[in-house]
C-alpha cells in the first residue's frame, strides 16, 4: 500500500537536514543563501530579509537562475516546513545541490520568535499584467519595475524630443514625470511632436501631454511646469528629480541646466537634433564629463542655428527622444552601460551611428569644482549670454 | 588622405557634402587643407590666432584631439576626423 502524504513528508524529512530558525539567523550572517519556496502571494505578504523567491512549483526550472552555485549553502523555508523539506529533497537528490537545509517550522515559527520580516512593496495584479514584459526581463524584473514606479524623471520640453520620450517613459511606468514647457500646441508641431493631437492645437503643451500620458498609464503622476526655465526657477524645479531628459532648444538654457544639474548632482540625458543629424550623451555629474567639458562655450550666434525655426526630419527627434528614454530607464534601473563619457552621433541619411569619447576637463569651469562653490550668479553664464539670441536675429 | 566628417552647420561651406577628403600629416594640416579648399570653413574652425575654436571639437577617429596633441596630432592614411560644433536644437 502506498504511504500517506504525511508519511511521505516524514520520510523525506528523515533524509534531509532541518535547521532551527535561530540557527538560520546565524547562518544568514555567515552568507547562507535563503530561498523562499512559497507562492508569490505568500512571499509578497512578507519574507525573510534578503530571501530569494523560487516557488516550489517552479523549483526545478528556476533554481539555477536564482542560485547558480551548486556548492552554495542553501536554506529553504515555506510556511511551516513541509514544502521546504520536499523542495530540499528535490534539490539534493535530483539537482545535485550539496548543502541544502530546510528551516523547521517555516516562517510561522520565525515570526513567533519575533525575528525580522521584510514586507516587499508588491505590484498590484494589474501592474503585474501591465508590466509583464518588463518582469520577464532579468535586468528589469519586479525590482527594476518598482524602481521605475518610484522614479522621478523631468522632461525639459514636450516638443520633438520630449514627446516620444514621455510616451515611452509613461508606458514604462515611471511614477512621476515632470514636464517643463511654456509653449502651446501649434499645427506645425504635429509633424514630429507625437504626444499632441490636431484637436489640441492651442492647448498648453503640458496639458496636452498630460492627457496623453494619463490615457496611456494611470500609474504616472504628471507634474506640470508651464514656464520657461531660467536662473530664477531652475534649481527649484529640478531639485528632487532622479534624471533629467534634456530636449532644450537653445544654448543659454543648456548651459544653465548643466551648471544647475552639476550643482545638484542630477544626471542629464541630453540630445540635440538638426536636419538629419542627432547627438546624444549622458552627463552624470562628477562621474563623467559635463556639458561644459564637451563644449566649453557655445558657438557664436551666427553659427548656432538654434534660435529660430530650423528644418528637421520629423522622425529624427523620435529616434533621438527614444534613445534618451532608453538611457533614462537604464539610469533608473541601474542596468547596462549608460552613455557617460561618450557622445553618440546619428546620421539618419547615411544610416550611421558614430561614437566619440568625451573626457572630463580638469579645467572645466563648473565640474572641476566642488558643487557647493557654484554660486547662483555663475550659473548659465557664458560670453554674450544676454545678447545670444538677439544677435541671431 | 584623411576623411573629414563635416557637421550640418559647415556643409553649406563644402558644397553640401557630409564627408570630404583632405591631405595632411597632422590634424592642423588636414584642417588647413580643408579650409584652403573650402574657405567658408576657416573662420568656423579656427580662431583668429590660428587655434581651434573653443566651441568646435575635433576627433581623430573617436578621440578628442585636445587630449592628444591638438592640431599637432599625427594623422595617418585612412584616419577619420570628425568636426563637431555644439548643436542645441530640441525642436519646439
Amino acid at each position: 500500500m502506498s504511504p500517506s502524504g504525511p508519511e511521505v513528508i516524514k520520510q523525506v524529512k528523515a533524509q534531509i537536514d532541518e535547521v532551527d530558525p535561530a540557527d538560520v539567523r546565524r547562518q544568514m550572517a555567515n552568507g547562507a543563501v535563503v530561498v523562499d519556496v512559497r507562492e508569490t502571494e505568500e512571499f509578497d505578504q512578507g519574507h525573510l530579509p534578503g530571501a530569494r523567491h523560487v516557488p516550489r512549483g517552479h523549483l526545478e526550472s528556476r533554481i539555477e537562475a536564482a542560485v547558480p552555485d551548486r556548492d552554495a549553502h542553501l536554506v529553504l523555508y515555506c510556511a511551516s516546513g513541509n514544502r521546504s523539506a520536499l523542495a530540499a529533497h528535490t534539490l539534493k537528490t535530483l539537482l545535485g545541490y550539496e548543502h541544502v537545509e530546510s528551516m523547521t517550522g517555516g516562517i510561522t515559527l520565525w515570526k513567533d520568535r519575533g525575528y525580522e520580516v521584510e514586507i516587499p512593496r508588491a505590484l498590484s495584479r494589474e501592474q503585474r499584467e501591465r508590466y509583464s514584459r518588463h518582469l520577464l526581463v532579468p535586468e528589469v524584473g519586479p525590482e527594476g519595475q518598482q524602481k521605475l514606479l518610484d522614479a522621478r524623471v523631468l522632461l525639459l520640453g514636450a516638443g520633438g524630443l520630449g514627446s516620444p520620450a514621455a510616451l515611452y517613459l509613461a508606458a514604462a511606468g515611471v511614477g512621476t514625470l515632470g514636464i517643463v514647457d511654456d509653449d502651446e500646441v501649434d499645427l506645425s508641431n504635429l509633424q514630429r511632436q507625437v504626444i499632441h493631437t490636431t484637436e489640441r492645437i492651442g492647448v498648453p503643451k503640458v496639458d496636452s501631454a498630460e492627457v496623453t500620458i494619463n490615457a496611456i498609464n494611470p500609474d504616472v503622476e504628471v507634474v506640470k511646469y508651464p514656464v520657461r526655465l531660467d536662473a530664477s526657477n531652475i534649481l527649484e524645479i529640478i531639485e528632487g528629480y532622479d534624471v533629467i531628459v534634456d530636449g532644450l532648444d537653445n544654448f543659454p538654457t543648456r548651459y544653465l541646466l548643466n551648471d544647475a544639474s552639476v550643482r545638484l548632482r542630477i544626471p542629464v540625458v541630453s540630445a540635440a537634433i538638426l536636419g538629419f543629424d542627432g547627438q546624444l550623451s549622458v552627463f552624470s555629474p562628477y562621474e563623467g564629463p559635463c556639458y561644459r567639458c564637451l563644449f566649453r562655450e557655445p558657438p557664436p550666434a551666427e553659427l548656432a542655428p538654434s534660435c529660430g525655426a530650423n528644418g528637421v526630419l520629423g522622425v529624427l527627434p523620435g529616434t533621438m527622444g527614444l534613445l534618451q528614454a532608453t538611457e533614462a530607464i537604464k539610469l533608473v534601473i541601474g542596468a547596462g552601460d549608460p552613455l557617460v563619457g561618450r557622445l553618440l552621433l546619428y546620421d539618419a541619411l547615411g544610416a550611421t551611428f558614430t561614437t566619440v569619447k568625451v573626457k572630463r576637463d580638469p579645467e572645466c569651469p563648473i565640474c572641476s569644482r566642488d558643487p557647493g562653490s557654484i554660486t547662483d550668479e555663475e550659473m548659465g553664464v557664458f560670453p554674450d549670454y544676454e545678447a545670444f539670441c538677439a544677435a541671431a536675429g | 588622405m584623411a576623411t573629414v566628417k563635416v557637421p550640418p552647420v559647415l556643409r553649406p561651406s563644402v558644397g553640401g557634402e557630409k564627408e570630404v577628403d583632405a591631405a595632411g600629416a597632422s590634424v592642423g594640416e588636414v584642417l588647413r587643407s580643408l579650409a584652403g579648399a573650402h574657405p567658408g570653413t576657416e573662420e568656423q574652425i579656427f580662431s583668429p590666432e590660428g587655434d581651434l575654436n573653443r566651441y568646435v571639437n575635433v576627433y581623430l577617429n573617436d578621440e578628442d584631439v585636445r587630449v592628444l596633441d591638438g592640431l599637432d596630432t599625427a594623422v595617418g592614411e585612412g584616419d577619420t576626423l570628425v568636426i563637431l560644433p555644439a548643436m542645441a536644437g530640441g525642436s519646439r
